[in-house]
This record gives C-alpha cells, sequence and structure tokens, in this order.
C-alpha cells in the first residue's frame, strides 16, 4: 500500500480520551502522508491535538481509529513489543525538556539507544563520536548535562535521537525551553539534517519555527485546517520582503 | 483613507454618502472618528469621475432628503474592489484597512473574509520563511542579525493578529 516516497500514511487517524460527555477527540479523523526528506511542521494553540499526534507517528501512544503506515509496513495494529522496536529503531524523538540521562556524559547518552538496540559497545560508541561531531559537540562529548547550556544539550538530545539511524525524526517543541541563540542553533541544525535528506515533524506554536518547514499543518480540535506549503518561499529579493523599499 | 474602502463600503446596496460614514464607524469605532464625512463626499466625487461609481438617479429614489445621493458601483468598480479584496497588504500592512476589507466582503457577501485571512497568512509565512533563513545564514552576534530579528518579530505579531481574526470570523461563519 505504502507509497516508495512517502515515510508516513495516516488514514482517518483517531485519538480519544474518555467516555460519553467527558470524550476528548485529541486527534480527530485526519488523513496525513508525510513523503521521503520532508520536513514538515505542525502548529497550533496548545491542548489542539499537535502533541498526540506527534505520539501517534512515532508509536508513544496507540490510535483509537484509522490506519498508520510507516514506510510499507502497517502499525497502528502492532503488539506492544512491535511497537518497541519500531520506536528503537524506525523513528527518533526530541522532546522540549531534553529528556537527557543526568548522570551519563553527552557521548553516553548518544551511545544508549544504540547499546539498547543491541548494537556492540564499539560501534555504538563510534556511531556516537559521529553525530556528536555532527551537531557540533564533538568537544563535548564528556561533559555531564548539567554541563551544557540548553541549545547544547538538545542537540545532544537530537545526536541521541539519530542513534539508530530512524526514518523519521519527530520533535516535540524542541526549542520551547531555549533562548533564541540557542533556538537558532536547533534550527541550523536541523536544515543540516533535513539538506542531508532527512525526514522532519516538528510540532511548535512558534511561528517563527513553522515557518523553516517545507509544508506547514495547522490543528484546531484535533483536525487539521489549514495546509500552507512554504517551500519555494517568494522568492522575493529580501529588502522587498521586508518592506524597506518604498513601494 | 484609500478609496477603495469606500468602494467597498458600498459593495453591500447602492447607499446615500452618510450611510457609508455610519459603516464605516461601525466597523471601526473609536478609530473612525479620525474620519470626517467630507472626505467621504471628496473620495465619491472622484471615484464618480473615474467611472467606479455612478449615482442613481434621484426620482427613483422615494426619499427626497437633501442628503439623499445614492451611490452604486459600477462594473469596473465591483471588478476594483474584488481586486482589492485578494490583494496582499504585507509587507506594510493597514491593520484598520484590513479590517474593512474582511467587513466589507462579509457585509456584501462578496466573499469568505477567512480565505481573505488565509491568504494573507500564507503570504506571509513564506515571508517569513524567507527571513528566518535569512537569520540562520547570519554568524552568531551579527549586526545585521538583529535587523532580521526585528523583522521577524514584526511578522510573528502580524501573524498573531491574523489567527485571532481567523478565529473570530470562522466563529461568526458557524454561526450563520
Amino acid at each position: 500500500m505504502g507509497r516508495p516516497d512517502g515515510v508516513v500514511r495516516a488514514c482517518g487517524l483517531a485519538k480519544a480520551y474518555g467516555r460519553g460527555e467527558a470524550l476528548v477527540r485529541a486527534v480527530d479523523d485526519v488523513d496525513l502522508e508525510i513523503f521521503r526528506g520532508e520536513a514538515l511542521a505542525v502548529t497550533g494553540p496548545s491542548g489542539c491535538g499537535k502533541s498526540t499526534l506527534l505520539h501517534l507517528l512515532g508509536g508513544l501512544d496507540r490510535p483509537s481509529a484509522g490506519e498508520l503506515w510507516l514506510g510499507d509496513r502497517r502499525v497502528d495494529q502492532l503488539s506492544e513489543r512491535a511497537l518497541a522496536e519500531l520506536r528503537r529503531h524506525e523513528v527518533g524523538f526530541v522532546f522540549q525538556a531534553f529528556h537527557l540521562m543526568d548522570e551519563l556524559t553527552a557521548q553516553e547518552n548518544v551511545e544508549l539507544p544504540a547499546l539498547l538496540a543491541g548494537h556492540q559497545p564499539r560501534q555504538a560508541r563510534r556511531r556516537a563520536r559521529y553525530l556528536l561531531d555532527l551537531v557540533g559537540l564533538a568537544d563535548r562529548a564528556d561533559h555531564l548535562p548539567t554541563a551544557l547550556s540548553g541549545g547544547q544539550r538538545q542537540r545532544a538530545a537530537i545526536a541521541r535521537a539519530l542513534a539508530n539511524e530512524p526514518q523519521l525524526l519527530l520533535a516535540d517543541e524542541p526549542t520551547g525551553n531555549l533562548d533564541s541563540a540557542a533556538t537558532l542553533e536547533v534550527l541550523r541544525l536541523f536544515e543540516a539534517l533535513h539538506a542531508g535528506g532527512l525526514t522532519l515533524v516538528v510540532v511548535t506554536h512558534d511561528e517563527r519555527i513553522a515557518a523553516t518547514a517545507d509544508r506547514l499543518i495547522s490543528m484546531r480540535d484535533g483536525a487539521f485546517v489549514n495546509e500552507t506549503r512554504l517551500a519555494g518561499g517568494t522568492r522575493g529579493r529580501l529588502a522587498d520582503l521586508m518592506g524597506l523599499e518604498e513601494s | 483613507m484609500r478609496q477603495e474602502v469606500v468602494l467597498a463600503m458600498l459593495a453591500k446596496e447602492p447607499s446615500p454618502g452618510y450611510q457609508l460614514r455610519v459603516r464605516l464607524d461601525r466597523a471601526l469605532g473609536p478609530l473612525g472618528e479620525a474620519i470626517n464625512a467630507g472626505q467621504i463626499y471628496v473620495t465619491l466625487g472622484r471615484l464618480e469621475k473615474a467611472g467606479l461609481v455612478t449615482r442613481v438617479r434621484e426620482e427613483e429614489r422615494e426619499s427626497d432628503l437633501a442628503d439623499s445621493k445614492v451611490y452604486e458601483l459600477t462594473p469596473v468598480g465591483q471588478e476594483r474592489v474584488s481586486e482589492w479584496l485578494t490583494e496582499v497588504s504585507w509587507p506594510k500592512p493597514d491593520l484598520a484597512e484590513f479590517h474593512l476589507k474582511l467587513v466589507a466582503a462579509a457585509q456584501a457577501g462578496l466573499c469568505d473574509p477567512v480565505s481573505i485571512i488565509d491568504a494573507q497568512r500564507r503570504e506571509l509565512l513564506r515571508r517569513l520563511r524567507d527571513v528566518q533563513h535569512a537569520v540562520m545564514d547570519e554568524p552568531a552576534d551579527s549586526d545585521v542579525g538583529l535587523l532580521l530579528e526585528g523583522i521577524v518579530l514584526r511578522f510573528q505579531a502580524d501573524l498573531r493578529f491574523l489567527e485571532a481574526c481567523e478565529r473570530s470570523w470562522a466563529r461568526r461563519r458557524k454561526r450563520l
């Protein structure tokens, strides 16, 4: 079923909590296709269901209804065990609060997913070193997270998310805890990863983060209300875009 | 005030000049105080010369008030209003003018205000994307980066305004 260039395909995807009067449709009958190498942003006010959607896409949560395909594999009915396997190998997660292990160095944090996936320690170490270099933290490999700045911590967390070469990187408000300089560090890194062919889904309430994506979906009350293709931009001269010149 | 604003206030139905004043007052509230009635008549005169509005002949009207010259849009005037509604006003948005577009579109049933907001939002997001990429290309601590940051912040503020517009007009549409 899954098209060769589609990384994610969701059909009538839904997640509801509670019953009767208290029923909350966190994600309500959503259709979505994400293409290989695409950077997608999902925005909306808090409580619109964007994080729940991300959790469904990454197998952190199970849909109440609908079909979900990852590549050409249907994943909405997988067993708990198979779902854990999927999370380990197919998707990488980046969270707002980094979720690094404070007792482990940056290097050890990045090695961990590979070790959990059963890779040889030496292999895991090599991959972690490569990834830390990729995110610009080669010289911070032996630091504990507490000795890193916010931007560095998030970059370490991104390196960790890439440890098992996922098909898909899912980021939930990745810059929510960062100042504007650190936000730029993370955006630049995403841009470089995207240029390298990674498929990226970023959930954010921040328009400036969302505007860096190829495609932007707005959510409200669990449903998509708007879709904007941004790739290509305006192709105008920057000075015109900003209104610096008299028209 | 742009001529198109006066034109758009006529889109609902043929009206005398004072009625346009009332509509503008209603749409702008305290901001409407700055508009003087004379300005509206001067604009109507210009629009008439330009062939965008025409005066309905007096004897066709029942009313015989002194101030009862009734204006209506010509086909060219109607076309001009439609164009104006879809024009993108960024990067130098006039918020009052944008607001009047939504009001005029809704009053005259010309098009869905939400679709006007959508078009503006898309355009603004694309601009934000381009400026944001320019920010990302600047080295840290660059002076230009600071200027670009300022532009990004203004775009963000505009986007929030558009989101508020969208929420409000989408709600009104639901009620209809």
